[in-house]
């Protein structure tokens, strides 16, 4: 299986903090990837930088094979790569409707039209009520995302990301602050989706990890423990010391 | 518990919903022509208040749509109305309205250029960058007077007759009409880029820059835009009252003109695009009143109302705005106080 | 060219001393307070009005100029400040603007619009020439006193308990507060202190700046420009931006009459291109 998406020794140094340390991750293409690790291993920093939020202060990232390092975050967007946030991050005064349509039109090269209405193309719309389906969206399509409950507001979260018809998925905790009720709504939704693409999960929850992934990386510190099949992290003593105290569903 | 699918026109009407014309507006407008021939003698301050409307419309596309606080909106406002006044002086172009296209057009190659100034840093940055900017457009305007008449301003503007057929005269009906046909022309174009998918992807933008550019939407680029856009309307506002006073000054592009137009604009409201000329209505009138009372002193009766807003609180104010929104809308046609 | 240089340093002290108030209410509660000038402006007044009509010594006049501005700051921060430190960066450029607008139509009303001279006295006339450098004495003057206020700032700030609250609650008000440092004092005390020297800045300012009821709203961006340069996180920052500035400014003029004002400008502009959170900044944009 080809490599998709690939860090090479990547560092990041905040003044004295260090939250990456000579990352070296390999994300094979069409895999179900998790990434593990304590409370401020710097599992969202990674997708920061894998993102382009962050610039790393060493090191590279590749995708498909090229050096993505230096490109700006929408850039990477167009690529293929695609993220969600652990807190929402969602467009308050937007309806889902609305919000999936900016994603899909952007993707589309229509994102810029000034001269006509928003709504007007129906391959834009056709496109939005078919996520909006599959995600369970169409009783509030046409609310305020303000006012949507939080269980859905985090269904939109994935689903905007997944408008962007992206070949690589980075679901940055997707069931977290999920309403024990609602949360199997998210694992279906997640477990569901479509093996062309690549998904990378940030979990804490061991259930869905050990259920969802064929591969595991434990990240400590910064820097990467160690890597490998979900049987024989969930064997490795030092994945459990790491984990010992913790509340976790080892 | 699912029902069916929904169509496409259906999920289509229910986003175009925003942008519908609302029965409120075609009043609105219907009413602002009819001032035309029903206040004749109040053309002179009808025109200024359409002017300002434009004005405070242009910010009202960086501060409402974009979320870029600007107080140096005045550059462009000064920098359109001394193109056509140059035009006009000089000769280059005698027809009005043409001079007044490329007057805008100027400006928002201004704002284009300048627009990257403003995309880096935080509030007080851009406050200071559009502040700078406003105040090295006056300098410049200063220093070199033999171009622009300096402090005396531009002298012996002659604007020919609209069209080669209507004359500006005295009473400004010319420039009333005029005035209020370029606000309505840009307001339907502000209206229709408002509720493309740019201005959509615009509100994204302003609601959660960092969403936005996960999704692939260029922030800066879309900042550009907006802000080229909004100083080609400030120029055209400020080249609109260079015609039609026939007079240029370098207090165009004065602080205090960047200021009064941001009152005039938390007056009316950011981000429903009628708040900029109904923040010039009341802006206007309150400020004949009070000069009316205190002459020379009305700016300190300015600056309480804008202590007074912000202690009492922006938000407070919608519903009071919203009762004189409707206020406005539905009594036809008193709108000015006699 | 030395004059020049010795001009330029007194003019960018008084800066200094004008805008550094402004550069701890902004680092300290990140408010944009456009109205600092008016707090210079009062000072210079009150000097004006205590030494031309009541017969105050001149240097007796800055100390009251100092008092004044300080209490019609304190009064104004308990009053109205206190209520707008939590609104967003709009509303507190509209207020402050506010308060600008109100301050300046009061001063012109009872003041008359002219610009007013502070009488000089004698021995503060003229310059000393020192190996052919002419030495204005009161620009001399300038430079000792702010010489002096900056060098108590220094040590008040580094080496007395007060000072350490006040970086401590600029660096992190909320930890400041958990800490047991009344914050809310802190920063009444700054700003009062603040507002009195700039208030200070503006009756020593008044001969070499010019003062009319239109002071606020001149000098708005030069106060500005300072703090934006020199960042927020410290006293050398602002300190040597106003230096800079004030070089530049001076030089400026002379050198390149039609242009003069530029400098100012094009430095901002440059500047805040390059590094957005200013020269000196701690990297933290605000």
């Amino acid at each position: 299986m080809p490599t998709v998406l690939a860090t090479e020794n990547l560092d990041k140094r905040f003044g004295g903090i260090v939250a990456a340390s000579n990352v070296s991750l390999k994300v094979e293409s069409g895999a179900r990837h998790a990434l593990i690790g304590p409370n401020g291993a710097g599992k969202t920093t990674l997708v920061n930088l894998l993102t382009g939020v962050l610039r790393p202060s060493a090191g590279r990232i590749m995708f498909d094979g090229r050096d993505i390092t230096d490109l700006k975050p929408h850039e990477r967007v167009r690529l293929g790569i695609a993220r969600t946030f652990q807190i929402n991050q969602l467009f308050a005064d937007l309806t889902p409707l609305e919000t999936l349509g900016v994603a899909i039109s952007e993707r589309r090269g229509s994102g810029r039209d000034w001269w006509r209405l928003a709504g007007s193309k129906h391959g834009v719309m056709e496109e939005s009520i078919e996520l909006i389906e599959r995600f369970h969206l169409a009783d509030v399509m046409s609310a305020r995302t303000a006012i949507l409950p939080y269980g859905k507001q985090r269904l939109l979260e994935i689903a905007l990301a997944f408008a962007c018809r992206p070949r690589v998925l980075l679901l940055d905790e997707p069931a977290a602050g999920v309403p024990e009720a609602e949360r199997h709504e998210i694992l279906a939704t997640v477990a569901a989706l479509p093996h062309d693409v690549t998904v990378l999960l940030i979990e804490h929850d061991m259930d869905l990890v050990f259920s969802f992934a064929d591969c595991i990386s434990v990240l400590v510190n910064g820097a990467l423990l160690t890597e490998g099949a979900p049987e024989a992290i969930a064997r490795d003593p030092r994945v459990r010391a790491v984990y010992l105290g913790e509340a976790a569903n080892v | 518990m699912s029902s069916a699918p929904l169509a496409p026109p259906d999920a289509a009407r229910l986003v175009m919903n925003r942008a519908r014309w609302r029965f409120s507006e075609i009043v609105f407008w219907i009413a602002a022509f009819a001032t035309i021939f029903l206040f004749p003698g109040r053309h002179l301050i009808l025109t200024e208040i359409a002017i300002l409307g434009l004005f405070a419309l242009s910010l009202d596309l960086i501060l409402g749509y974009a979320g870029i606080i600007s107080l140096g909106q005045a550059a462009f406002f000064g920098f359109g109305g001394y193109c056509a006044g140059l035009l006009a002086q000089h000769q280059l172009v005698t027809e009005p309205a043409l001079a007044l296209v490329i007057a805008g057009v100027a400006s928002a190659a201004l704002g284009f250029v300048t627009s990257f100034l403003v995309l880096r840093g935080s509030d007080l940055t851009r406050i200071m960058v559009t502040l700078g900017i406003a105040l090295v457009l006056r300098e410049l305007g200063n220093r070199y007077d033999g171009l622009t008449g300096g402090t005396d301003g531009l002298q012996g503007i002659v604007i020919d007759p609209l069209f080669g057929q209507f004359r500006f005269d005295i009473f400004g009906h010319t420039a009333y009409a005029y005035s209020l046909a370029v606000l309505f022309i840009l307001f339907l174009l502000a209206r229709r880029i408002v509720n493309s998918p740019f201005g959509l992807s615009l509100r994204a933008v302003k609601g959660n820059p960092l969403r936005a550019s996960a999704i692939g939407i260029s922030v800066n680029g879309r900042l550009v835009a907006v802000y080229t856009i909004a100083a080609g309307y400030a120029g055209v506002a400020g080249a609109l009252l260079t015609q039609t006073t026939q007079f240029a000054s370098l207090d165009m592009f004065s602080f205090e003109r960047s200021a009064d137009v941001l009152l005039m604009l938390i007056i009316g409201g950011t981000g429903y695009l009628y708040g900029g000329v109904f923040g010039a209505l009341i802006f206007k009138l309150m400020q004949d009143w009070l000069a009316s009372l205190t002459p020379q002193y009305w700016q300190f009766w300015i600056g309480l109302v804008l202590v007074v807003i912000v202690l009492v609180g922006r938000e407070r104010l919608e519903p009071l705005r919203g009762a004189i929104r409707k206020r406005i809308l539905r009594l036809r046609p008193r709108k000015t106080a006699a | 060219m030395l004059t020049i240089l010795f001009d330029g340093i007194a003019y960018g002290m008084l800066l200094f001393v004008l805008a550094c108030g402004l550069a701890v209410t902004l680092g300290l509660m990140n408010f944009v307070n456009l109205a600092h000038g008016a707090f210079a402006m009062a000072g210079g007044y009150v000097a004006f009005i205590a030494v031309n009509r009541f017969g105050v010594p001149f240097l007796l006049g800055l100390p009251v100029a100092f008092l004044a501005a300080a209490l019609i700051g304190i009064l104004l921060e308990q009053t109205l400040y206190v209520h707008v430190y939590r609104k967003n960066h709009l509303d507190q450029v509209l207020f402050s603007i506010g308060l600008v607008f109100m301050a300046v139509a009061a001063v012109d009303y009872t003041m008359g619009s002219s610009q007013v001279f502070i009488a000089v006295p004698d021995y503060l006339k003229g310059q000393f020439n020192v190996f052919g450098v002419g030495i204005g004495k009161y620009r001399l003057l300038i430079i000792v006193i702010c010489g002096l206020l900056t060098a108590a700032l220094q040590f008040v700030l580094s080496y007395t308990r007060f000072g350490s609250r006040l970086r401590a609650a600029v660096d992190d008000a909320r930890v400041a507060r958990g800490l047991g440092i009344n914050v809310s004092a802190v920063f009444a005390t700054t700003f009062a202190v603040g507002s009195g020297l700039a208030g200070l800045g503006g009756a020593l300012g008044a001969e070499i700046l010019g003062l009319d009821p239109q002071f606020p709203l001149k000098f708005m961006i030069y106060f500005l420009i300072v703090v934006t340069v020199g960042g927020t996180s410290s006293i050398t920052g602002p300190f040597l931006a106003s230096i800079v500035l004030g070089i530049a400014d001076v030089a400026g003029k002379y050198y390149v009459p039609k242009l003069g004002a530029f400098a100012i400008y094009t430095v901002m502009i440059v500047v805040l291109i390059w590094r957005p959170q200013g020269l000196f900044a701690r990297g933290t944009a605000k």
